[in-house]
């Protein structure tokens, strides 16, 4: 199962992550990550995206991981819209046979994704909002997958 | 004609989230449609002027500024990600 969404709404991880392996005797490991957004200087965020691309992008990175790693099953879950303080805003949960392909799964769709899915993030701070700018950080994340 | 996409900044300093022209003649490549955007007026050129920090998509997929474009094409220009 490979399945990619993107929505407005919030998800259940519980209920993701049992999606994975329930009924399945065959999966010895799921890793999940889950991204919030985080408070301190912000108190709100808004998610844009491009429709279409951004389902696209998400299915490509997870046929790449799914290629590169022995995995039984993944999910990504994507928001979009506006999303306060604490809101989870994605999820990717993997499972596979043993732990080291799903934790390493985990970690490339979580990079991979952040630098190939067309989302902007769009931050409300006490003094007016703006748009987050890319982080060389995560271009180098996603990169190191390239060097192994 | 072309279906012209803009997002997050480019879309604020544009105006629009995206609109359908005509191609013109001599213009075959994504870097040629930002140079004739940009000359459509000063939201254009404020929009477009820092060719570093706009990526391009053609049909949905990344694409270098050297990259075709033609009648029929959707192209979106937006600033680099930033999802996750």
């Amino acid at each position: 199962m490979i399945e990619v969404r993107v929505q407005r709404e919030d998800f259940d991880p519980g209920a993701e992550i049992e999606r994975l392996h329930a009924g399945r005797d065959d999966v010895g490991a799921v890793a999940s990550f889950v991204g919030l957004v985080r408070g301190g200087a912000i108190a709100a965020m808004t998610l844009e995206h491009y429709p279409g691309m951004t389902e696209r992008q998400l299915r490509r990175v997870a046929d790449a991981a799914a290629a590169r790693w022995p995995l039984e099953g993944l999910i990504v879950v994507h928001r979009f819209g506006r999303l306060a303080v604490g809101e989870r805003i994605v999820l990717v949960a993997v499972a596979a046979s043993h732990r080291a392909a799903a934790f390493e799964a985990c970690a490339f769709l979580m990079d991979w994704l952040k630098t190939q899915a067309p989302f902007w993030k769009r931050e409300e701070t006490r003094d007016g909002s703006r748009w987050v700018e890319a982080k060389a950080a995560d271009d180098a994340a996603a990169a190191r997958w390239l060097e192994e | 004609m072309i279906e012209l996409l803009y997002f997050a900044w480019v879309r604020e300093r544009i105006g629009r989230d995206g609109e359908r022209l005509a191609l013109p003649d001599g213009v075959g490549t994504a870097a040629q449609l930002l140079d004739w955007l940009e000359r459509r007026g000063p939201h254009y050129a404020a929009a477009l002027a820092e060719r570093d920090r706009l990526r391009i998509a053609v049909n949905q997929a990344f694409a270098p500024l050297d990259a075709p474009v033609k009648p029929g094409d959707e192209v979106a220009i937006f600033p680099p990600v930033t999802g996750g």
